[in-house]
């Protein structure tokens, strides 16, 4: 029996909530037993396993240090999951502040906080390496499969940028509590996270774009330029690629350097962190006025259906963490907006390999947007006891979807028109059938939940996650084949047609209106 | 039952056990009407049935002769509900919500902002109209819940528990707001755990038990029918929810 307060109390405490968390996420919040999700997770690590075999390269340079573009590239598809780390490590960093649950509790007690904050610091730094080794874990399996098991040391640098990820968001969040203060950190961390994910990757491949007419977002690290700006091969700057293919020295500086990092990290945290949590207790939410409120242009006649519509436009418009959250998968249609930019007008080519990218981005907005409008309505009983037919509020909710994915898909119909009005009316069709799709999925899956939660509702329903996934990626195949001329479009449609029956059979309530 | 604002009949819901087993219900137009029961006795699953937020397993349910099954819409459009919890929109102001609600039910844009600007002054909202309602108080956000339920001037007003979390200057203001509504013709039916407040606001008094009306009417006539000595409506319905629970 651990001593009230001690460290080892507070990490059994957090032991038992990380798991029972960690079963809620598998078996989605219900009672079932957990070989069901086991099964699927075993199943989705061993398709990582093929998916890995099929993009690894089957031949690779013995010699390290004298190939530096294939250092440069190890290195910067290291610094891409990095980015991606560091974007959930700020997510966890301001939820573990933010998110009162036993915050109030713990912190009005007279226990140490501080080994309380430590311990989180710990646990987050595990979380981040661990989500990050199921998606990598099989590349490296395959690496040292094929290449030797030096490879296996790829695990210690995903250690260390898991613990030197969680160092940078809790020394950013800390800058930002100081700079900006507690009210206004939450969101703009959450928005920095948002963009910083996709933003690095995205980026990446908009300069290969740009500089080298490349879609691939590794081609920047095979240019001229890039190359000649690099340091000298015994440089530590190659250490972290040197560590994953098995040089041990590197690999201990690595980890040596990443937990220093991460010890100065946890000490800062552990003192001033429940400050800040204290701080975001008292930080009453500020009050925003709307110029546009008071006037007359509120009152006008429209029917219930066009309130409705102006309603969901008007929340996402107003809330800037849900639209950061769209923003990321807005941000990947930046890469091909380009692509179709350095071609614009002639490149027949380029414009048919848009096409799935667009259909695809589209699916996938769309399905956030409808989860927001259908699941995450914060006033059902007032819509469900209004005088509007249930399918006409479901209809408007669909159109208020549809239109603001109309926003930033349609500037890319209209560069598409340019090259081909043929492609551009086959993308077009496209972009609406993923997007009802979508949106159908949505309404098959709809649950109560507040907007806020907009976030968690890929673990909510896997089955709704997975359907919209395939059926996005169905439509961009069958609008991908159709502006390529084949009638083989109609085999990825019938199997978007078929995901959606899937999903209909699968859901609890069907079609109908539940009442 | 011409005057009948909500004539409920053989009314049944039933979820792992009744939660509303046969109720009959009859509220007159105007009238003041409190529904009470111990936690889990089908109150609100009664009015989520008659607001129409939940269907029936069986039974009919007429508000002002319009039959609330067949014509939902119509019998919508007479009706408002407020919850016990405020669901607002966080992101907008009191007044676009109230622009909001208008919108849902129809009202003419001049009538709602005249009753919309009315009831935010009434309730003291006026000086928060034009901020969003993200940081407003428990009071406040059920305050903006309210007028939202009035500005489309409903003839039946169903409220679940809306005192609950309200300091007593807000708990006073929705209690003033209700009292005039019924004296200018609406009927308003409420739920509440605060038995004070129904033995001081409402003309008559239902008290429901496991699905079932166990007891109804003014306090004179429930203080008949408890057993002697009861003067209180706390001792009334105390006594009988015990008696229902000893015939079970």
């Amino acid at each position: 029996m651990s001593a009230p307060g001690s460290l080892a109390f507070f990490a059994a405490h957090e032991a038992r909530l990380a798991w029972r968390d960690a079963a809620g996420m598998v078996s989605g919040g219900g009672k079932r037993r957990l070989t069901g999700p086991a099964f699927w997770f075993f199943g989705f690590i061993a398709v990582m396993h093929v998916v890995a075999l099929a993009a690894m390269p089957k031949a690779l340079p013995i010699d390290l240090t004298s190939e530096r573009d294939t250092l440069l590239t190890v290195t910067g598809a290291a610094f891409f999951a990095w980015a991606l780390m560091l974007a959930q490590a700020m997510e966890s960093v301001t939820r573990a502040v933010y998110s009162r649950g036993d915050l109030d509790l713990v912190l009005s007690s007279p226990a140490t906080t501080a080994n309380l904050f430590a311990f989180r610091t710990g646990i987050l730094a595990f979380g981040t390496t661990f989500m990050a080794a199921l998606l990598v874990g099989p590349f490296i399996h395959v690496l040292a499969w094929r290449f030797g098991a030096g490879w296996l040391a790829s695990y210690g640098v995903l250690a260390a940028m898991g613990a030197t990820a969680t160092a940078a968001a809790i020394l950013v969040t800390l800058v930002l509590f100081r700079l900006i203060g507690a009210r206004r950190t939450r969101l703009v961390a959450q928005i920095v996270a948002a963009v910083i994910g996709a933003g690095f990757v995205v980026g990446a491949q908009a300069i290969a774009i740009i500089g080298r007419g490349e879609f691939s977002r590794f081609a920047v690290f095979r240019s001229d330029f890039a190359l000649s700006n690099m340091p000298g091969p015994e440089s530590l700057f190659w250490w972290p690629a040197r560590a994953a293919a098995g040089d041990l020295i590197a690999l201990g500086g690595v980890l040596g350097a990443s937990v220093l990092l991460l010890a100065v990290a946890v000490v800062a945290a552990a003192a001033r962190l429940p400050a800040a949590a204290i701080a975001t207790a008292g930080a009453a939410q500020p009050r925003v006025r709307s110029s546009d409120a008071s006037g007359g242009r509120l009152f006008r006649p429209r029917s219930a259906e066009a309130t409705l519509r102006a309603k969901e436009i008007t929340l996402l418009v107003r809330d800037p963490w849900l639209l950061s959250q769209s923003l990321m998968q807005i941000l990947y249609l930046v890469p091909p907006a380009l692509m179709l930019w350095k071609g614009f007008g002639s490149d027949l080519g380029t414009a048919a390999l848009m096409v799935p990218i667009v259909v695809m981005g589209a699916g996938q907005l769309a399905g956030g947007l409808a989860w927001l409008t259908l699941s995450g309505e914060d006033a059902p009983d007032l819509i469900a006891s209004a005088p509007v037919t249930r399918g006409a509020a479901v209809r408007a909710k669909v159109e208020a979807v549809l239109l603001s994915v109309t926003v930033p898909i349609a500037p890319l119909i209209a560069g598409l028109a340019v090259t081909s009005a043929k492609i551009a009316v086959i993308a077009a069709i496209g972009v609406l059938l993923a997007s009802l799709a979508s949106s159908a999925i949505q309404f098959l899956f709809r649950s109560s939940a507040r907007r806020s939660q907009f976030r968690r509702r890929q673990t909510a329903s896997r089955a709704a996650t997975f359907a919209e996934a395939f059926s996005s990626l169905s439509w961009a195949g069958a609008a991908a084949l159709a502006a390529a001329d084949t009638t083989y479009a109609f085999i990825p449609a019938a199997l978007a047609i078929g995901v959606l029956l899937i999903a209909a059979a699968a859901s609890p309530n069907g079609f109908r209106f539940e009442r | 039952m011409l005057d009948a604002a909500l004539l409920v009949r053989g009314l049944a819901k039933r979820f792992d056990r009744p939660a509303v087993d046969g109720l009959d219900l009859t509220i007159r137009r105007g009238e003041f009407y409190a529904l009470l029961g111990p936690n889990g006795a089908g109150k609100t699953t009664t009015l989520r049935m008659v607001a129409g937020l939940m269907t029936p397993d069986a039974g009919s349910i007429s508000i002002f002769g319009v039959d609330a099954r067949r014509d939902p819409i119509a019998a919508k459009r007479l009706t408002a509900w407020v919850p016990d919890e405020p669901m607002i929109y966080d992101k907008l102001t009191p007044l676009e919500y109230l622009a909001f609600v208008a919108g849902l039910w129809g009202v003419s844009p001049a009538d709602a902002e005249s009753r919309a600007r009315h009831l935010v002054d009434w309730l003291g909202l006026g000086p928060y109209a034009d901020e969003r309602c993200e940081g407003f108080s428990k009071g406040m956000r059920q305050k903006v819940a309210l007028a939202g339920a009035l500005v489309h001037d409903p003839s039946l007003i169903i409220l679940d528990e809306p005192l609950t979390g309200l300091d007593a200057g807000s708990a006073r203001q929705v209690k003033d707001v209700l009292l005039e509504r019924a004296r200018n013709g609406a009927t308003v039916i409420l739920t509440t755990h605060i038995l004070e407040v129904a033995e001081r606001m409402a003309e008559r008094i239902g008290v429901i038990a496991r699905g079932r009306l166990i007891a109804e009417g003014t306090l004179e006539e429930l203080r008949g029918q408890a057993r002697g000595g009861r003067s209180t409506l706390e001792e009334i319905f105390l006594d009988l929810v015990d008696a229902e629970r000893s015939a079970a």
